[in-house]
């Protein structure tokens, strides 16, 4: 298969296949971060986290068309505003949705799960009401679409870049909001043990509706930030949730760490992979490399306590 | 079996009315077009019996069932298949005598695993044999660890995902996203006619009656007072002595064994299989269906697949947009408002109102309420 | 824009008319007496029991207007109710107004197959204008053919089908791709191809029909990749890098649905310039429609093979287009399987004149033949098999989301759906 080309050749299509790794990595990690806030700590299955992603790239797309028709200066810039619009937007929608209908289901995980799916459709019908059924073309900035040319053989996407500075941005932004905010610390108490948190004056019901809000919020920002190399339309959610719920699971809920490694590892077996076999394959052994190990370590990549 | 013990008096007013209701109300009631489609809503029933014995009695919630029902759907697709490509219907292949879709792939031979769907009882003993091995395999795997809850969830559900790629991706063995197509005879006996889809709804009857007894002397036996007891303290029946997992394994197996039939009756009823039964969609319906009917009980699992299929079909037909939002809102309004579905309202709500003006006598009742006799 | 496929309320009429079991019950509902609707007693028209009163014939629309075709779907919907409409103000068909009962597959092939029987068993349908994917359509066959309905399937396909229950009025795979390739070989000189596509059965059958072709009866030409990934698949980096490893000079695509969108912005983002054509991309699966979703300056420069695009300038087309955005809006664009689409209803209305019946046996006998000058692509003819002779073009994709056509066969190009050498 390399018999024909030179070294520089092999040498920066392997840099750019790396590359391309780390850029599915961010994807991964972007899609996970905020089902895994959720998952971890509440124990919430959102199965409408897709649905909230897309929710973000709608936003994204009604400001592009905004953009577009009142402030063709600022379209360049538009796609930060976007962002924080989509923050905003799902996150709201989160709020609203943990006060109507998750709070009252805290003791039973599983039936969140079924509830959350009948959000799912809701959604996905309103989208198709309010959008039409196709899907919407989203114009991102010229600045944003094209590759910055490394070497005479190496270009990097420009989005590509954009993603992976994003999903650190939000990692280290969540890291920070876990590990050294006051809110941090009452969420990760209330995961230990919620009745105490209560007891030593925590407001429990208000962590766990801004921890829910927060976590879709990321989702949305995962949307919005989507725009630029996925499609956008009422269904287009779906694509995302098997990929996410195994990255988190693989990486032991209760762990961002975990969720970034197992991010990182099956965004690097399923890209070497795909470079080796044909893409339907490596869809496959990925998910079958994944499961398996799930069955010898069930419990996740990094977990702190086993789950019966 | 001993029916005093077996059933009490209750639970056979409860069997005796499902059983009038679909051996006599529907097949009255319905025109042979209806009734073909409430022979397929009952397939579904299959899988919601066999959820409320994992998920309602065991507390195992498998998002994997469609695996099992596409799995059984598909045994009896190879079958049905090789029996409708003999080499004179298949004349204008390159190949004759093999399926469609294989040629259409450049197959020239049929693979080895197919050769034993030839034989009917073959395939049906691999109706249930295929599903159960492979919920054996995935039960083995992870009970074994002590993997239950939420987690056994999404992993079965990974695997709904994976086999949908690979049915998807090797078309040449499966018929692809098409699946298996254009099913005619079984035994020669063609399965495309009014009169012989009316024979099949009532086989489907009495094959769902065979299971809901299953199902029943299950729950019965001391084994279903022990799953209920692990699904409250799996703990203390560990410490107690005895072995939890190899139970969830059996009734995994069991619910996997159910939509392996349901599926192969489906695959008769319909005339076809395809990945679209098998993916994550299908097998969280499934479950809703489960958790419509009320997941602790097998009667309303039934009631539960017919009724949502009813309004499903219903629905769309006459307000395609507004259905969406109506599933969606059933879903949630169920989880939140009917934790125990169909039957948890019939239980608490109108029997105890029922016997109350009736003076405590449970005499016979019309069809329990929300059952979707129109 | 909510609204625009779902008027299922304009319908409720027809439905309980025809649930009325009448055939003369409902006479008169709106429509003056014709003098033709006299010349063609319904006794006479419609001898099996056919939903046909003495002025109105209802047919059946049969798509997905939920789940994830439906983003394919609509378009086929509304140039359908367009056609539906149009012939209306003509008058109808043998002096009856179309009604129509629209069904929704959901995306699910099951779905499509209980619809379709229903159209067919419990609604009596004329003739049915619906399905998309080869998925749907290979549901609702052996229901077509057991109850002797007719079906009007609009998009291009895989052929290897040919059933004397369907109309198809889209293209077979040879029609489509083997202009397409020997084009992009003559001026273009390319020589060496990388064939991509989602893992079905119609992009799979066509990449081994433009394989068979490459190989066979092109010169000197080879492929260099051919490569599948799942459906719903939003990662292509990896096979991006591996077109640029083997440096192909035409990268021949069929990748659909949300994943076109994907793989045209990474090939973009990835630094091929496709207006540069080196590669050439070439694909077979976008349409204006699609374009929608992907945005015209991701795919600028692409070429597609198919046997319509908007752009085509004769005066059936320009009537047709605004004929178009005036019912469905000025934004809407049309693709080529909504065109297929909206000469089903006039097919089959040009069959039963050409019967003066609506016997689907009769229909059937008058299809082949039947020719329409006022297509928007031209000029179609309904072969033997079936399938229409049509013209295969070569359009070139622009930014602002219409394509350039730049090339067009000469002739009609003869439908092959069981290409000997081939197979």
């Amino acid at each position: 298969m390399f018999a024909d080309y030179s070294m520089a050749e092999l040498g920066a299509i392997f840099a750019m296949q790396g590359f391309a790794g780390l850029i599915l990595f961010s994807v991964f990690v972007l899609m996970a971060l905020g089902l895994a806030i959720i998952f971890g700590q509440m124990g919430v299955i959102n199965m409408a986290h897709g649905e909230f992603m897309i929710l973000g790239a709608y936003v994204t797309y009604l400001m592009s068309n905004l953009f577009a028709d009142y402030m063709p200066a600022l379209f360049s810039i538009y796609f930060f505003v976007a962002m924080i619009l989509a923050f905003i937007a799902s996150g709201l929608l989160g709020l609203f949705v943990e006060w109507a209908m998750i709070r009252h289901l805290y003791k039973r995980p599983l039936d969140t799960l079924l509830a959350t799916w009948g959000l799912s459709l809701i959604l996905q019908q309103t989208y198709r009401s309010v959008f039409g059924a196709r899907e919407v073309g989203v114009s991102i900035p010229d600045w944003m679409m094209g590759s910055l040319p490394l070497t005479d053989l190496i270009e990097v996407p420009i989005n590509g870049i954009f993603v992976m500075v994003l999903a650190v941005g939000i990692s280290l932004a969540v890291y920070i909001m876990m590990f050294r905010s006051r809110w941090g610390k009452q969420v990760r108490a209330i995961n230990q043990n919620r009745v105490m948190a209560g007891a030593v004056g925590i407001n429990t019901e208000w962590t766990d509706r801004l921890t829910f809000g927060i976590g879709c919020g990321v989702a949305g920002v995962a949307g919005s930030a989507f725009t630029m190399i996925g499609s956008t339309g009422p269904t287009a959610g779906q694509l995302y949730i098997v990929d996410t719920f195994l990255v988190v699971v693989f990486g032991g809920a209760g762990s961002l760490l975990g969720t970034i490694a197992s991010a990182f590892s099956i965004s690097q077996a399923q890209s070497i992979m795909e470079f080796f076999l044909s893409g339907s394959m490596a869809k496959v052994l990925t998910l079958l490399v994944v499961v398996g190990i799930l069955m010898i370590r069930p419990q996740g990549l990094f977990s702190l306590k086993l789950r019966k | 079996m001993q029916s005093s013990a077996f059933l009490s008096r209750k639970e056979m007013i409860g069997f005796a009315l499902l059983a009038a209701l679909i051996f006599i109300v529907f097949p009255m009631m319905l025109d042979s077009f209806r009734l073909n489609l409430f022979g397929k809503y009952l397939t579904y029933a299959f899988v919601a019996v066999g959820l409320a014995l994992c998920w309602g009695a065991g507390g195992i919630l498998s998002l994997g069932q469609g695996v099992f029902f596409g799995l059984g759907g598909y045994c009896m697709a190879m079958f049905l298949k090789l029996e409708a490509s003999t080499p004179e219907n298949t004349s204008i292949q390159s190949t004759p005598g093999i399926p469609d879709f294989m040629d259409w792939n450049q197959l020239t031979e049929l693979p080895v695993w197919w050769q034993p769907f030839y034989s009917l009882p073959l395939a049906l003993f691999a109706v249930v044999a295929v599903p159960v091995v492979f919920a054996f395999i995935i039960g083995v795997a992870m009970f074994t660890r002590r993997v239950g809850g939420v987690y056994f969830a999404i992993i079965t559900q990974a695997f709904a995902a994976i086999l949908t790629i690979l049915i998807i991706g090797q078309q040449g063995y499966t018929g692809g996203v098409n699946g298996i197509t254009d099913l005619r005879t079984l035994l020669g006996w063609d399965i495309r006619t009014d009169e012989a889809k009316t024979t099949l709804y009532f086989v489907n009857g009495v094959l769902l009656f065979a299971v809901l007894f299953a199902a029943q002397y299950v729950r019965k036996s001391k084994l279903g007072r022990l799953l209920i007891a692990m699904r409250d303290q799996e703990d203390r029946v560990r410490f107690s002595g005895y072995n939890v997992a190899n139970f969830k394994i059996f009734i995994f197996c069991l619910g996997a064994a159910f939509a392996g039939i349901g599926g192969a009756m489906f695959t008769l009823q319909v005339g076809f299989m395809s990945p679209t039964l098998v993916g994550i969609v299908p097998s969280i319906e499934m479950v809703i269906f489960c958790a419509v009917g009320g997941r602790l009980s097998i009667l309303g699992a039934v009631y539960g697949a017919l009724l949502v299929n009813w309004a499903k079909t219903t629905f769309s037909e006459s307000f395609p947009e507004l259905w969406l939002f109506g599933l969606g809102g059933l879903f949630i309004a169920v989880v939140m408002l009917f934790p125990n579905g169909l039957a948890g309202v019939w239980s608490e709500k109108i029997e105890p109102r029922l016997l109350a003006l009736l003076g405590k006598a449970p005499a016979d009742k019309s069809a329990p309420d929300g059952a979707p006799a129109e | 824009m909510s609204d625009d496929i779902s008027d299922n309320k304009t319908n409720g009429v027809s439905r309980r008319a025809v649930l009325a079991g009448g055939t003369a019950l409902t006479a008169s509902l709106f429509m003056p007496k014709g003098l033709r609707a006299a010349d063609f007693p319904t006794a006479e028209v419609n001898t099996t029991g056919l939903a046909v009163t003495d002025d109105t014939v209802t047919i059946g629309i049969l798509h997905s207007i939920t789940g994830t075709m439906a983003i394919s779907e609509t378009g086929s919907v509304q140039a359908e109710k367009l056609a539906i409409e149009q012939i209306n103000a003509q008058g109808g068909i043998l002096g009856r107004k179309i009604e129509y009962i629209q069904e929704d597959g959901a995306s699910d092939w099951p779905t499509f197959a209980e619809k379709a029987r229903k159209l067919l068993v419990n609604d009596k349908v004329a003739s049915v204008m619906g399905c998309w994917t080869s998925a749907s359509r290979k549901a609702v066959l052996p229901v077509f053919e057991q109850h002797n309905g007719f079906l009007y399937y609009p998009t291009f396909y895989e052929g290897l089908e040919e059933s004397p229950n369907v109309i198809y009025t889209g293209q077979e795979a040879t029609q489509q791709i083997i202009a397409g390739l020997d084009w992009v070989n003559q001026t273009k000189g390319a020589k060496t191809f990388y064939l991509l596509g989602s893992d079905y059965i119609w992009p799979r059958t066509s990449n081994k029909i433009a394989r068979k072709h490459i190989e066979n009866f092109m010169d000197g030409c080879k492929v260099v990749g051919e490569e599948y990934y799942p459906l719903g698949h939003t990662q292509f980096n990896s096979v991006i890098n591996k077109i640029r490893l083997r440096k192909p000079d035409v990268i021949y695509a069929i990748v659909v649905g949300g994943s076109n969108v994907a793989f045209y912005k990474q090939l973009k983002a990835a630094g091929i310039d496709m207006t540069k054509e080196k590669p050439i991309l070439l694909t077979i699966s976008v349409t204006e429609d699609e374009i929608r979703g992907i945005g015209g300056e991701n795919i600028d420069g692409a070429y597609a093979c198919m046997k319509y695009f908007q752009s085509l300038e004769n005066e059936n087309n320009l009537a047709f287009v605004s004929a178009f955005k005036e019912m469905w809006g000025d934004d809407m664009v049309i693709g080529d399987v909504t065109q297929a689409a909206y000469l089903g209803p006039w097919l089959w209305k040009a069959a039963v004149e050409k019967a003066g019946s609506f016997d689907v046996d009769k229909v059937r006998e008058a299809s082949p033949g039947i020719e329409l000058t006022s297509a928007p692509e031209g000029y179609v003819k309904v072969h033997e098999n079936h399938h229409l002779w049509s013209k295969t073009r070569v359009g070139r994709a622009q930014a602002d989301g219409q394509y350039e056509v730049v090339f067009e066969t000469a002739d009609l190009v003869e439908p092959d759906p069981f290409p000997e050498g081939y197979q």
